[in-house]
């Protein structure tokens, strides 16, 4: 026996076994989180069905870390309601009200003008050289409110350390758990 | 088993679902109030009315706008977002929204108004309709919560006419 017999009992004593059923507890979480978000998109139908506020230009109506639902159904922009859009070349979305619409009459097309509650002044400005917004731009429209929640992500895009420590720290917790 | 971590997260799972069905409850209750507001709304006057160079026609209005929107608020309700909007159709245009005028509403007590104003935002057509035009005057109403759905509503009134010339 001597060194192999020894070398073979102490890979033994790690358990195959427990360790696969932790990792596999592990995907379990990351899948059903994934399938929770890819399910709320298919059934509000945009790319992105929860946003976070981090903008004051809403003020006071929201906040810096306010949750926005956004849902994008078939029905046409109206004034008042509050869209987010995205132009090319900005990389981040813009929560505004539509302010002004002009709808054809043949194609249906929209042409929207949006403003923030908080700004002086109309978007146009932030257009990139539009006049106005088509319906191609809008990523979706607000539908639900929640205050705060969404501090956690402002908190962990701005100072990513704490992400990394969070995510480690919860797979640490899910790996060495016994149950 | 009962260890100090499972027990702090079972604390805090249990506060988060409490949480979670307090806002739900909150939302909810809101579908219980029926309000009845009620508007009225008069153009005082049209202070001038142009073609722009660029083709379009604008017009200057003076409006007095009276409002009671107080049943509107509940205890969820943040804010009361009202704009008024003028509206009218075009042969271009299925349908034009212009915002006139707007306001944030944050309180029961500032909900009952009437204000004396010209249009804040500039009503300018896509074209040259506006001769003799005939639209309506929307007072809209967009209730953000303090948390939960947020819900909209508005009040038509119709038979506002645009002057038949350019002056």
């Amino acid at each position: 026996m001597g060194f192999i017999g020894d070398t073979a009992n102490s890979f033994k004593s790690i358990q195959l076994r427990p360790a696969l059923t932790q990792l596999i507890n592990l995907g379990l979480i990351v899948s059903s989180a994934l399938m929770i978000w890819k399910g709320l998109m298919c059934i509000t139908g945009t790319e992105s069905p929860v946003i976070v506020v981090i903008s004051g230009s809403m003020e006071p109506g929201f906040q810096r870390g306010d949750i926005l639902f956004l849902q994008m159904s078939k029905d046409p922009i109206r004034a008042g309601e509050i869209v987010v859009y995205n132009i090319d070349g900005r990389d981040i979305p813009i929560v505004h009200r539509v302010i002004e619409v002009h709808e054809r009459q043949d194609s249906g097309e929209a042409y929207i003008l949006t403003k923030g509650d908080n700004n002086p002044g109309d978007d146009r400005g932030l257009y990139n050289g539009l006049h106005s917004l088509q319906k191609h731009h809008i990523m979706g429209r607000a539908v639900g409110f929640l205050p705060y929640f969404g501090w956690v992500t402002i908190i962990m895009s701005e100072k990513p350390v704490l992400k990394y420590i969070l995510i480690g720290a919860l797979g640490l917790l899910v790996i060495i758990s016994k149950d | 088993m009962h260890s100090f971590g499972y027990r702090a997260n079972a604390l805090l799972t249990f506060a988060v679902t409490i949480l979670a069905f307090m806002c739900v409850i909150s939302s909810l209750s809101d579908s219980l109030n029926s309000p009845s507001p009620s508007a009225q709304v008069q153009v005082l006057n049209m202070n001038w009315f142009q073609k722009q160079p660029s083709g379009n026609d604008e017009v200057s209005l003076t409006l007095n706008i009276s409002a009671d929107l107080q049943s509107l608020f509940t205890w969820n309700t943040k804010q009361v977002f009202a704009f008024l909007a003028a509206e009218y159709e075009t042969p271009k245009n299925s349908l034009n929204q212009i915002s006139l005028w707007d306001g944030i509403i944050l309180s029961k007590e500032h909900a009952k108004f009437s204000i004396h104003t010209s249009n804040k935002y500039r009503l300018i057509d896509q074209g040259s309709n506006f001769r003799g035009k005939e639209f309506n005057l929307t007072l809209h109403w967009h209730v953000m919560p303090k948390t939960g759905k947020m819900f909209a509503d508005k009040i038509v009134i119709p038979g506002y006419q645009m002057p038949k010339e350019y002056r």
